[in-house]
């Protein structure tokens, strides 16, 4: 037996694991909503099946608002952050801005969802922080203006903070992708041939590079169309959109609504489906447009006018985050802090001394999931795409099509019927059972950002030690895990962040007997506190912080002889 | 808190013959199997609280518990320490954003066929929660509130809604935990002229638009609005108390809508959005976009005066004919890991001292469920010395109590509003 097969032998169950953990659990989720979404639910007596939740759903007031809430935030926030990565990628790759937005961006992807809103929205209120900085000085107003904002009926201030949010996961995704497609080189043999800096970028580079962060936009649409949270702080309310709706029919103490949330969550997924069909279309008719515009042979070298607007609603988009931040950091130890002062009127650590002494369980309980579950991913993942490597295999489209499934199918949906078997194998509560919940996102996570860079890294490499009489492993250990160290801790980073997230997992699968920081900061948040908002809000970013510090920090000490390993390509 | 809406199963059939043959087959089957659950709930003898004390020692109670509240949860960690010295009990508290997952959650026990060592062993609940897992028979399956030693305190016979929560029969299925009462709070430092009715506040809107609101129904303290205000319209209040029937619903729809039609162009973003709940309510309060707010705990206001999220400025008020009360309770499933544990804490948290505790603002501030007159000197004490607070009504301010409709109520006028101002 040679080497080789050794090898292959070794990691040939790994994808088949990697199936397993991401899609067992899912689809044991789902026939748990298929049954009761025909009204099927033998625990309230419902033995028949029956389309009732389905009529019942239908005639929901504002159902088809609700739809077009969903779709639209789906797309035209995805949209809107695409464009801003854009921005910055094209008009500014290789220069300071690049580099400092880098540095920035890196934490603000550890904050939490819940978090980001509600610093938007403690912003923007009419009683927020840019209202209270302006008033009465300004605009004479002793008392807030009566503003439909957030919450406003279009869902305008859900899709920017939904944006702002998800600026920084493609940023930092296209950052990772770029070394491995040469983008420096590209874009510079365009410019050579006369192109403006952002259309060499636009022709060179970006068909490229979407190729390789098309899954993590897929997730982003698929995310957007379906949160919960973000909804509940920044969205519509007359009618919100179909997720939240669907919490609320599920956390419904008339248990009989659970065949009505059961009906909705397929709908949801019809849903999320049909934003992402939207997205492939457009994805065509683009290709074809950019494809005819480079045909024109047209140059673009006047591009000074939209580099700085992309620089522009670039930093404001992090602006307004770090601002709300600081928002919500002030308020961790604000006093009496009432409409109009701009600064709450004394400082005090009562919040933070009050709460000291609750915060090490919490914190250690999300630390230990957090690299249990992101070891475990990581490991898999590696598994699976070394797997395929020795293989000399490409995946199959449908293959990694299934990747989607845990971003795509909306948690609510199949957790619950996850918690029934595991409680019914008698594992529910356990640490594992909550670790292995949240594989369920994490690997796919880790697995969409790692897969791309691994896949495109030039086999030749591996060819070349091969010839010199490396064997697999020592092509996989000297070769292969140096050369995507940069991706690989991102990846890691991005799934310690992923489990550092998870609310609802978390709650469900471990009963709620183990506390995260995360469970902690949303049963709190129900209270409305925004000091204790703030102070959770600080520790979650915390341990996700520390994580992409390590991530962006390690390569760069490693490599700091090794100009091709930086991570832009000049 | 605990307290969520109610809505009766609306979609029961009629079971086909086949399936009630399979019903009564499985029906003997579960009786058989059931046997021996009973014969274990019968080993347990409340009465006999030495041996009660006994097994509770070195377990571990998990009490499911709303966790919005921090300090609640500092109340709650108080009596996990007690527990544990006293009665050799760890406490854990399960903090919960909203109880009726902890019902899906027994829910999800039963459907898994999981008859002993549940995972919840105590949890806080009242009305719609606790209706529906006593409808579905997930409580532990005897009256074992009365035979705890502290019960003798309660005050059954001045507090008729320990007995009767939302209209359904406690049945000592649970052991009350607190009262509340909705009461109303303004800052006297910006407001003068209060509303002392319904009717006022509708007059009071016009003059101040844009600065009242109420938390979208069905959250439990909107609902809770529009009961109060259905009860102030209705031609008789009594009718109330009874199931809603088509006839008697109506008389009362009417006006209530009729009202609310009217009220909503005063209201806040004039009711094209309103707040979630009670906190979304104070916060609109502190940040002065309204500016009369209300609260199911009359001692809300003054807990968030000295918590420094509302001026010293702010008061409370009622409406002259009284407001909607009710108890909250604490309740075991049936299959509770750690039964004796959760009898115990329940006792406790029905002690006089536990109970002062709790009704001290600066600690919590929620009123108790004890007769006071039933109680030693030394525990008539601690409740004298306590000072409630500036902005806390004092019993004769607060006005009646009044009960809680019959649930059919909530449920159609949840509906009835939802369909007629959930989309705009």
């Amino acid at each position: 037996m040679t080497n080789t097969e050794k090898g292959s032998l070794l990691f040939r169950p790994a994808p088949l694991l990697a199936l397993l953990l991401m899609l067992g659990p899912i689809l044991a989720g789902l026939l748990g909503v298929l049954l009761p979404a025909f009204g099927w639910m033998p625990v309230l007596g419902q033995e028949r099946l029956t389309l009732a939740p389905f009529s019942d759903l239908f005639v929901t007031p504002g159902l088809l608002r609700s739809l077009a809430l969903s779709l639209a935030s789906g797309l035209i926030a995805t949209c809107l952050a695409v464009l801003l990565t854009i921005g910055l990628l094209a008009g500014w790759s290789d220069t300071r801005l690049l580099r400092s937005m880098q540095q920035l961006i890196s934490p603000l992807l550890s904050i939490p969802h819940a978090a980001t809103a509600l610093g938007f929205a403690f912003l923007f209120a009419p009683s927020g922080w840019l209202v209270r900085m302006i008033s009465p000085d300004l605009t004479g107003w002793s008392r807030p203006p009566d503003w439909l904002f957030p919450h406003d009926p279009f869902g305008l201030a859900m899709i920017i903070g939904l944006t702002i949010k998800e600026m920084p996961f493609l940023l930092l995704v296209s950052l990772a992708a770029l070394p491995q497609i040469e983008a420096g080189k590209m874009a510079t043999a365009a410019r050579t041939l006369g192109y403006g800096k952002v259309a060499s970028w636009l022709y060179a580079v970006w068909p490229r590079l979407y190729r390789q962060i098309r899954l993590p936009v897929f997730a982003t649409i698929a995310y957007a169309s379906s949160v919960v949270d973000v909804a509940l702080i920044l969205g519509p309310t007359n009618p919100p959109t179909l997720a939240v709706q669907l919490v609320r029919w599920m956390s419904d103490p008339d248990l009989s609504m659970r065949l009505l949330a059961s009906a909705g969550a397929l709908l949801q997924l019809v849903v999320t489906l049909a934003a992402l069909a939207l997205w492939w279309l457009a994805e065509r008719i683009l290709s074809h447009l950019i494809a005819h515009a480079i045909g024109t042979g047209r140059r673009f070298q006047k591009d000074g006018v939209i580099r700085w607007l992309g620089a522009l609603f670039n930093i404001a988009a992090v602006v307004i985050m770090l601002s709300g931040l600081a928002g919500l950091a002030l308020w961790s130890i604000a006093g009496l802090w009432c409409f109009p002062d701009a600064m709450p009127v004394t400082l005090t650590l009562q919040n933070w001394m009050r709460h000291a002494s609750m915060l090490s369980e919490p914190l250690l309980n999300a630390l230990l999931i957090g690299l249990l579950s992101t070891l475990i991913g990581l490991l898999v993942t590696i598994a699976c795409l070394e797997t395929e490597c020795r293989a000399h295999r490409t995946p199959a489209s449908r293959s990694l099509s299934i990747l989607y499934w845990p971003l795509i199918v909306p948690q609510v949906a199949f957790l619950f019927g996850l918690q029934l078997i595991a409680i019914s194998l008698d594992v529910a509560y356990s640490l594992w059972s909550v670790v292995l919940s949240h594989l369920v996102f994490v690997l796919p996570y880790i697995f969409l950002s790692l897969g791309a860079p691994w896949r495109a890294l030039d086999p030749r490499f591996a060819g070349i030690a091969a010839s010199l009489g490396h064997g697999p492993w020592s092509i996989l250990f000297r070769i292969r895990l140096p050369m995507l160290l940069r991706p690989i801790l991102t990846a890691a980073a991005i799934g310690f962040a992923v489990s550092i997230g998870q609310y609802l997992a978390t709650i469900l699968m471990g009963g709620g007997r183990w506390e995260t920081i995360t469970t902690e900061a949303v049963s709190l948040s129900a209270g409305g506190n925004r000091r204790l908002i703030g102070l959770y809000a600080m520790l979650q970013m915390l341990l996700p912080f520390l994580g992409f510090l390590l991530a962006v920090g390690v390569p760069h000490i490693l490599f700091r002889n090794r100009r091709d390993m930086a991570p832009t390509n000049r | 808190m605990p307290m969520r809406r109610k809505a009766d199963n609306g979609r029961k059939k009629k079971p086909s013959r086949a399936t009630n043959l399979m019903r009564l087959a499985l029906s003997g089957l579960v009786a058989g199997l059931a046997l021996p659950a009973v014969a274990m709930s019968g080993e347990l003898d409340v009465r006999d609280w030495p041996s009660v004390l006994e097994k509770a020692r070195g377990q571990t109670v998990y009490f499911h518990a709303w966790g919005g509240g921090e300090r609640i949860n500092a109340y709650i960690d108080w009596a996990g320490k007690e527990l544990s010295r006293r009665h050799g009990i760890t406490l854990k508290h399960v903090k919960v954003s909203d109880t009726a997952n902890v019902v899906s959650q027994i829910i999800a026990e039963k459907a898994a066929g999981k008859q002993t060592g549940g995972s919840v062993d105590l949890v806080w609940i009242n009305g719609e929660n606790f209706a529906s897992l006593k409808e579905k028979g997930l409580l532990l399956p005897m009256s074992w509130a009365p035979d705890l030693p502290n019960y003798r305190f309660a005050d059954i016979a001045g507090k008729p809604t320990l007995t009767t929560d939302f209209t359904v029969p406690t049945d000592g299925l649970e052991s009350p935990w607190g009262m509340a009462q909705l009461s109303f709070y303004y800052d006297s430092a910006i407001t003068s002229d209060l509303p002392r009715s319904a009717t006022e506040l509708l007059d009071w809107a016009k003059t101040h638009p844009g600065r009242f609101a109420y938390p979208k129904p069905p959250d439990f303290l909107g609902s809770t609005f529009l009961k109060q205000v259905a009860l102030e319209l209705a031609p008789d209040p009594s009718l109330l108390a009874k199931p809603a029937t088509d006839e008697r619903y109506k008389q009362v729809a009417d006006k209530l809508f009729a009202y609310l039609d009217a009220l909503h162009p005063y209201l806040w973003r004039k009711a094209k959005a309103f707040p979630d709940n009670v906190s979304s309510l104070k916060n609109l309060l502190a940040d002065g976009e309204t500016e009369i707010a209300f609260t199911f705990n009359p001692s809300d206001a003054s807990a968030a005066i000295a918590n420094q999220e509302l001026p010293d400025t702010v008061r409370s008020f009622s409406f002259e004919m009284g407001t909607i009360g009710n108890s909250h309770f604490v309740a075991i499933p049936f299959n509770a890991n750690a039964r004796e544990g959760a009898l115990v804490l329940a006792d406790f948290l029905l002690s006089p001292e536990a109970q002062a505790r709790k009704q001290d603002p600066a600690i919590w501030g929620d009123p108790t469920v004890l007769d006071l007159d039933s109680l030693d000197e030394a525990d008539k004490a601690r409740f004298d010395g306590l000072d409630l607070g500036v902005a806390t009504l004092k019993p004769d301010e607060i006005g009646p109590s009044l009960p809680e409709p019959h649930a059919s109520w909530m449920e159609r006028l949840e509906k009835d509003w939802t369909t007629r101002y959930g989309v705009q």
